[in-house]
């Protein structure tokens, strides 16, 4: 074993240092605090250590250890479970809720990086087998591609993003021609008039119609924007949530909302920038629809 | 979000003669100012929202 124990060592740094690349606290405030980061971390130097030893485990032809690391692989299905559970808690407490969907894609990031480290460390390893330079060279390869080919697609990609006057016909509230709901007070009315912005997201294509009528993902547009603009809103203030509408004759979504920062160069830069959820996509133009 | 339950829980009117039927409970008022006021009193009071039905009556719907 002493002939492998420096590929070994080599895949658990590099498994290690992918994991700490895809560690990153932004906008969505999760995880901040010390504690949150140790348990990601140490997960991801336990699925570094599994993919880093696979490697001499089939090179020495030990089948047993193979198959123990392939059922320790699996144990990381756990961690999406637990991302999950602790994330729809917390969600029950936002004022504008980041909706299950979103949860359910944030808690799948989360488990397949634990994998990406996996293959990180067993691709390094394995290099690392041949030479120690190649191992390094492999490893950093690697990191390149975990950091940079994991994003996914924004809302930019799929739609764009227009400014929209908010108008009152009597009682009933407008996005540009989209309803949104009837507003009974004469003060909510002049709140709204004065914090509230508008904008219409016109879907790009008729895939795009489909993704944007998903309620899931018109949930995460108005979280975005809460989270990082800000909301007036509070608790118990029922009229003054943020809202989508669709008009459902050509798939434009209208958004209503009351950022704290009313300047829309930057909310059209944070819309734009809204992840488009993987439970979102929906791609009707590739099916086939013809009887052939 | 989506398809949750909703209800009248208060009616708010300067026309009473116009509604009929129970279930919520129903305030009369003298002119608009008043049905204002007291809408707006009652939404705080149930965190709920107000919808105007016509210029004579306002709902108070909670979900």
């Amino acid at each position: 074993m002493g002939t492998y124990l420096l590929p070994v060592i080599i895949g658990i740094i590099f498994g290690f240092v992918a994991r700490m690349l895809l560690l990153r606290t932004d906008f969505r405030q999760y995880p901040t605090y010390p504690t949150g980061r140790i348990i990601h971390l140490s997960f991801g130097f336990i699925s570094a250590f599994i993919g880093a030893v696979a490697i001499p485990a089939v090179l020495e032809s030990d089948w047993t250890a193979v198959t123990f690391l392939g059922l320790a692989a699996t144990q990381f299905r756990e961690v999406r479970k637990m991302e999950r559970e602790s994330l729809e808690k917390i969600d029950t407490f936002e004022l504008v809720k980041r909706g299950a969907p979103f949860v359910e894609g944030m808690a799948q990031a989360f488990e397949s990086r634990n994998y990406l480290v996996m293959f990180t460390a067993l691709v390094t390893t394995l290099c690392a087998v041949f030479s120690f330079w190649i191992g390094i060279i492999g490893g950093i390869l690697m990191l390149v591609v975990v950091k940079f080919n994991m994003a996914g697609k924004f809302l930019s990609d799929i739609a764009d993003v227009k400014e929209a006057a908010i108008r009152f016909e009597g009682p009933t509230l407008f996005v540009d021609d989209i309803l949104i709901k009837n507003v009974g007070l004469e003060d909510t009315r002049k709140i709204i008039t004065e914090q509230a912005v508008g904008a219409i997201v016109t879907p790009k294509n008729q895939n795009s119609i489909v993704t944007l009528s998903f309620l899931g993902q018109r949930q995460a547009m108005l979280h975005h924007v809460a989270t990082i603009l800000g909301s007036y809103l509070d608790s118990g203030e029922p009229a003054l949530i943020p809202l989508t509408k669709r008009d459902m004759a050509d798939g434009r979504i209208a958004l209503f909302f009351l950022p704290r920062e009313k300047d829309f160069n930057q909310i059209k830069a944070v819309l734009d920038k809204v992840p488009v959820l993987d439970s979102a996509i929906r791609m009707p133009k590739e099916a086939d629809k013809h009887n052939s | 979000m989506g398809n949750e339950h909703a209800e009248i829980i208060a009616v708010i009117t300067i026309k009473p003669e116009v509604i009929k039927g129970g279930g919520a409970p129903v305030f009369v008022v003298i002119d608009e100012k008043e049905l204002q006021e007291t809408s707006m009193t009652i939404e705080k009071v149930m965190d709920a929202s107000a919808h105007e039905i016509n210029k004579d009556t306002i709902i108070i719907v909670a979900r």
